[in-house]
């Protein structure tokens, strides 16, 4: 039984892999590691608790009905997606696969070690590599881009603009 | 003794119980009043990145209204219903207690936010000041909430504060840009703060509600408010604005529920149309 289980939510880890976050399509919400447990209770019934990217994340109300929909169609009759806040996400949470996917989106991902966000440090930038020419010569157009969790940057050597999805 | 003792733990309970639902509710209410008033600027900023920053900034309070009305719900729907009803002074008994009718049918008078956030935007000066004050005064307050004996506002604070640190970035470098920079820009700024400072003493004017929630005493509060001062007057300095002081005088009120005729046409605004059209959806 106890492997039944075991073998199950791995099962459920691959079908979220599918999942894709709504607003950076390239992503899955297991890439973006917002998916934070799996707990299935038997054959029927499944808890998966997820964390929001951003109190006021838009994406999450359609994130949570994509895995009960998934989840119903593998066979689950009682679906619970439950929403926890600690620890908070924080860009840490992010896969190295996910980051490599966001960078061949054209979207610069998140630096390893953040600076931007302590106040002591109220002055310094950081340095962000385009994601095209992969130069470091870039500079802030605006430190809220398209979405709540992106950064809008353009690159001083190619020119190009480009999202950088910003630290937390 | 163990007698008597047992007879007061309900009052005392009691107290605790509603001054934990007073204070979420001033920290929802605070929350979706600044969210509704900076997303007023939405297709109005100076130009468009702003007017997204804006938009941005209002949704990150938006969301943590929602956090703040959802863990108010839950703890009132474990109460028994007229004791729950009563706490949170609804306006229309709703069908069940959650974070809409929290939002949506509480009149202004049970509205617990402080009245800084409900004035009018006013111009661009203005807003970046309130955001830059208020981000300021939170982004203090809720370190003090990462210690909270209830884990759930901890971890809204947690949440809440990486959101912050951004308001508290991008409205500090405005306040420099606008203090130090045109003859124009520099006059806005000394108006906006001749006509928000007034308001400011009312963060530091701590309620029972606040004191017991929050686990806070007047030491810990004068602390909050010395750092705070020193924050505001060390990004002034940045922006070469004179330094302030808190005076004997202050707006106050909101906090309990005591509003300015402002806070009125927004809630006519917001509360419209769940209250003409009960339970619609989208
Ligand atoms: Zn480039």
């Amino acid at each position: 039984m106890v492997n039944t289980i075991e073998h199950t939510e791995s099962q459920v880890w691959q079908l979220l892999s599918t999942v894709n976050d709504p607003e950076v399509p390239v992503l899955s919400i297991v890439d973006l590691g917002i998916v934070r447990n799996v707990s299935v209770h038997n054959a029927e019934s499944i808890t998966v608790t997820i964390t929001p990217t951003y109190s006021g994340c838009p994406a999450m109300d359609v994130i949570s009905m994509q895995i009960r929909l998934v989840l119903l169609e593998y066979g689950f009759k009682e679906v619970k997606v439950e929403k926890v806040l600690s620890p908070a996400w924080t860009t840490d949470w992010m896969s190295e696969s996910g980051k490599e996917k966001l960078k061949a989106y054209g979207i610069a991902p998140p630096l390893p070690k953040q600076t931007v966000c302590k106040p002591d440090e109220f002055q310094e930038e950081e340095a962000i590599q385009c994601p095209h020419c992969l130069s470091y010569h870039t500079r802030l157009i605006s430190r809220f881009g398209s979405t709540a969790c992106k950064a809008l940057y353009q690159c001083q050597d190619c020119k190009e603009p480009f999202d950088y999805f910003k630290c937390h | 003794m163990i007698i008597m003792q047992e007879q007061t733990m309900p009052a005392e309970k009691e107290n605790a119980q509603k001054a934990k639902i007073d204070a979420l509710l001033h920290l929802a209410d605070d929350s979706l009043i600044m969210g509704h008033r900076c997303s007023e600027w939405c297709g109005h900023g100076p130009i468009l990145e702003q007017d997204i920053a804006l938009t941005n900034i209002a949704l990150d309070f938006v969301g943590q209204a929602r956090n703040f009305y959802q863990h108010a719900a839950a703890l009132l729907q474990q109460l028994p219903n007229d004791m729950a009803l009563a706490l949170a002074d609804f306006d229309i008994t709703p069908a069940s207690i959650t974070e809409d009718s929290l939002a949506y049918l509480r009149n202004a008078n049970a509205y617990k936010n402080h009245l800084l956030v409900e004035l009018p935007n006013g111009d661009w000066a203005q807003t970046i000041l309130k955001i830059f004050f208020f981000s300021n005064y939170r982004q203090i307050l809720f370190q003090q909430l990462l210690k909270n004996s209830d884990t759930q506002l901890a971890a809204i604070a947690e949440k809440s504060l990486k959101e912050i640190q951004y308001h508290v970035k991008w409205s500090g470098e405005w306040v420099m840009r606008l203090g130090d920079g045109t003859d124009e820009s520099r006059e806005r700024m000394l108006k906006a703060i001749d006509y928000l400072w007034p308001y400011v003493g009312e963060f530091f004017n701590c309620t029972e509600y606040e004191k017991t929630a929050f686990e806070l005493d007047d030491t810990s509060i004068d602390l909050l408010k010395q750092t705070w001062l020193n924050t505001i007057n060390h990004t002034f300095q940045l922006a070469t604005l004179p330094e302030q002081t808190f005076g004997k005088w202050y707006q106050s009120g909101g906090k309990l529920g005591i509003h300015t005729e402002h806070l009125g046409y927004i809630l006519a605004e917001m509360q419209f149309l769940p209250r003409t059209y009960p339970n619609a959806e989208w």
